[in-house]
């Protein structure tokens, strides 16, 4: 028999909320386009709301704000991994385009 | 942070780092939660594995391509009324996506207050707009394909945006139509009683998770591949 956190039901109130929040979020993020940000402050902007929302999702309708730090981490760590590579690439990329503006260009 | 269970053996820790400790310290099992969602949770980390080595990708095509990017708020925008509205289609598919997942947030609240008709029927509701998202990205697809974009090239700009948008849309788009199927699936099971017979409404939060992950991983599409 699996014993688990019974505090799983919340106020349906808290999923109304967030979920107005993420329209919000989610019109500014859109503003940012209709409104031609640009450079650095584009995307501040572009990152900050992305990363409330997932943050929103993740914690509150995911729940994973209420579950037991085992399985949070469990989850939520490995994707650090990811930044690596997202990291490795970046540089990679930096140096194909470097070679391809040196040797291909006309 | 969270609930401590009472164990049958060591004193309960309250802190959440004992917790933490104690999880993986266990004889049995680490993870307090029903098999199904312990079983979602990974599956999901390992699919935003997938869904990051795409956007990878197209990160690093796209940063070393010497040919200029496509704008996407130029290529996505939609004619209406006589005024051109850059992004308009996809702002309308985010919001789509929201409220489908407002909807299957409440479905799984009165899923654990047991009301089988409200739960099913946001289930339902849940899948109408993913229904929707996806007749919206294949009008997407069918106006690109019309107008020349095709994965090795397109008349807007760098060759390899075809590619990254097809694939990773085409992705998203196979995942949002899958949870269709499987939310249809698990609202009639709710609804035929199922869930009353066992006296828990489990499926439904596991099948909220996988949603909200299919919301979630636009939210990163939007903002990298769309918005950038």
């Amino acid at each position: 028999m699996a014993d688990y956190a019974e505090g799983q039901q919340h106020p349906i109130g808290l999923y109304l909320k967030i979920w107005a929040l993420l329209f919000v979020l989610s019109t500014l993020s859109y503003l940012v386009d209709y409104f031609n940000f640009e450079g650095l402050l584009r995307w501040t902007l572009i990152l900050t709301f992305m990363l409330l929302k997932a943050g929103f999702i993740i914690g509150i309708f995911m729940h994973m704000a209420w579950e037991r730090l085992a399985l949070a981490y469990a989850i939520l760590m490995p994707p650090g991994c990811l930044l690596v590579l997202i990291g490795l690439m970046a540089i990679e990329a930096n140096y194909t385009f470097l070679t391809r503006s040196i040797f291909f260009s006309g | 942070m969270s609930e401590a269970m009472a164990t049958d053996s060591a004193p309960t820790p309250t802190g959440g780092l004992a917790t933490l400790v104690n999880d993986w310290s266990d004889d049995k099992q680490t993870f307090h939660v029903p098999w199904g969602k312990a079983m979602m949770w990974i599956f999901l980390l390992s699919d935003t594995f997938i869904f990051t080595v795409f956007l990878t990708a197209y990160m690093n095509v796209r940063m070393s391509t010497t040919a200029d990017w496509p704008i996407p708020s130029e290529v996505f925008a939609l004619t209406l009324f006589g005024k051109n509205i850059p992004l308009i289609l996809i702002a309308i598919m985010t919001f789509i996506l929201i409220s489908s997942s407002g909807t299957m947030a409440m479905a799984v609240n009165f899923g654990y207050r047991k009301d089988r008709v409200k739960t099913a029927s946001l289930m339902l509701a849940t899948a109408f707009f993913g229904l929707c998202f996806v007749g919206m990205q294949a009008f997407e697809w069918t106006k690109l394909i019309h107008e020349g974009v095709r994965p090795w090239s397109n008349p807007f700009g760098a060759p390899q945006f075809g590619s990254s948008f097809f694939m990773i849309t085409g992705f998203h788009g196979i995942h949002v139509s899958i949870g269709v199927i499987y939310l249809s699936t698990v609202a009639f099971k709710v609804f035929r009683g199922d869930c009353d017979k066992k006296d828990n409404y489990e499926i439904v939060e596991i099948t909220g998770l996988y949603w909200h992950f299919v919301d979630l991983v636009w939210v990163f599409i939007f903002a990298f591949f769309y918005l950038w």
